[in-house]
């Protein structure tokens, strides 16, 4: 049951029809995680904060640098050399006090991922690299778990939703990572400030989307944008029964770390 | 020929001999050693690029991996 204050604070949720006061207690049920506490993972954490999501995981083993702040806009000036989980942690709490945020201060691997995705509903992938880009679909999809991928890049941002072995998984769109360093990075080529905003808050709208079980994800079309152009696109996908996961002959049946798409940087931390 | 690529209908010359493979070369398609190309709403395995043909109203779509994120 809602309190008279929860009443207030989600009055403009209620009175929508699509939530209501029930709608409002499936979003406080739900248990959303988030991977990566940078980019996507900022505006994915404060609105899941603010709308109320009553418990949410957010992982990531990094500290708050300086030139995160263009655009991770859930960390401050004063959290630089904090670890971003912390950071964010404090944001969401202050935000909504009455959330259960579980922090996970460890890079994902094939070795801890099952452990930490195990008892969310959905999980948002706002990682930067292909290796956790790649697991992160590979435990989902095994798992049978729901989960929303985003990618960004200059002025370029890409997201789609996956329900395993229903809609196309990421390995249906790209069977395998590319080569190390094949694909420029956020840190080598950019990324407009903004731009994980626009990607990040799509990806948000996705989990409570599917905690509300209202209107239709994005499942079976990658959405693309372009911020110089100002425009979306709709690619409309269909799983691939080749699909090396969610194929009807798969050759992935268990979690594996993609060593070949870590950076010299990925294989330090872990 | 008129094909469509990424939503954008695009005139090339008729040439019976072009393949999926020696399109994205001649489109000078970026990342096109990792580029993933749906034709006609089905995706390509990347072997089929070299011997898959492109017909006159195809529709192409090119996905390009990103990374990004943090």
């Amino acid at each position: 049951m809602l309190t008279e204050t929860q009443i207030e604070r989600y009055s403009r949720h209620i009175m929508l029809k699509e939530v209501g006061g029930k709608g409002q207690q499936k979003l406080f049920d739900g248990r959303v995680l988030i991977i990566g506490a940078g980019g996507l993972g900022s505006p994915i954490a404060l609105y899941l904060a603010a709308a109320g999501i009553g418990t949410i995981g957010i992982a990531d083993a990094d500290d708050v640098d300086l030139s995160n702040l263009q655009r991770q806009v859930i960390h401050r000036t004063c959290d630089i050399g904090r670890p971003k989980v912390e950071s964010a942690r404090e944001k969401m709490e202050a935000i909504n006090p009455e959330l259960k945020v579980i922090t996970y201060q460890e890079w994902i691997s094939a070795a801890n991922i099952n452990r930490v995705i195990a008892g969310y509903d959905f999980v948002i992938d706002g990682t930067d690299n292909f290796a956790a880009k790649f697991l992160i679909n590979d435990a989902c999809v095994l798992a049978g778990k729901p989960y929303s991928h985003g990618g960004i890049l200059q002025f370029d941002g890409q997201t789609i939703t996956i329900m395993p072995k229903e809609s196309a998984c990421y390995r249906c769109i790209f069977p395998e990572p590319p080569p190390k360093d094949a694909i420029p990075t956020c840190s080598q080529a950019g990324v407009i400030g903004v731009l994980p905003g626009v990607i990040g808050t799509i990806q948000a709208t996705e989990a409570l989307k599917f905690l509300l079980g209202k209107g239709h994800l994005l499942t079976d079309r990658l959405l693309t944008y372009n911020a110089l152009r100002m425009k979306f696109r709709e690619v409309p996908l269909k799983r691939k029964q080749t699909c090396p996961v969610c194929g009807d002959h798969p050759t992935i049946i268990e979690v594996h770390d993609e060593l070949d798409a870590m950076t010299v940087c990925d294989l330090k931390r872990s | 020929m008129k094909i469509t690529i990424n939503g954008k209908d695009t005139l090339i010359g008729e040439n019976p001999e072009r393949t999926i493979g020696s399109l994205l070369e001649e489109l000078e398609v970026p990342q096109r050693l990792y580029v993933t190309v749906e034709q006609n709403g089905d995706i390509l395995d990347r072997a089929a690029y070299e011997t898959a043909p492109v017909n006159e109203g195809d529709v192409i779509e090119f996905l390009y991996f990103m990374g990004g994120g943090r």
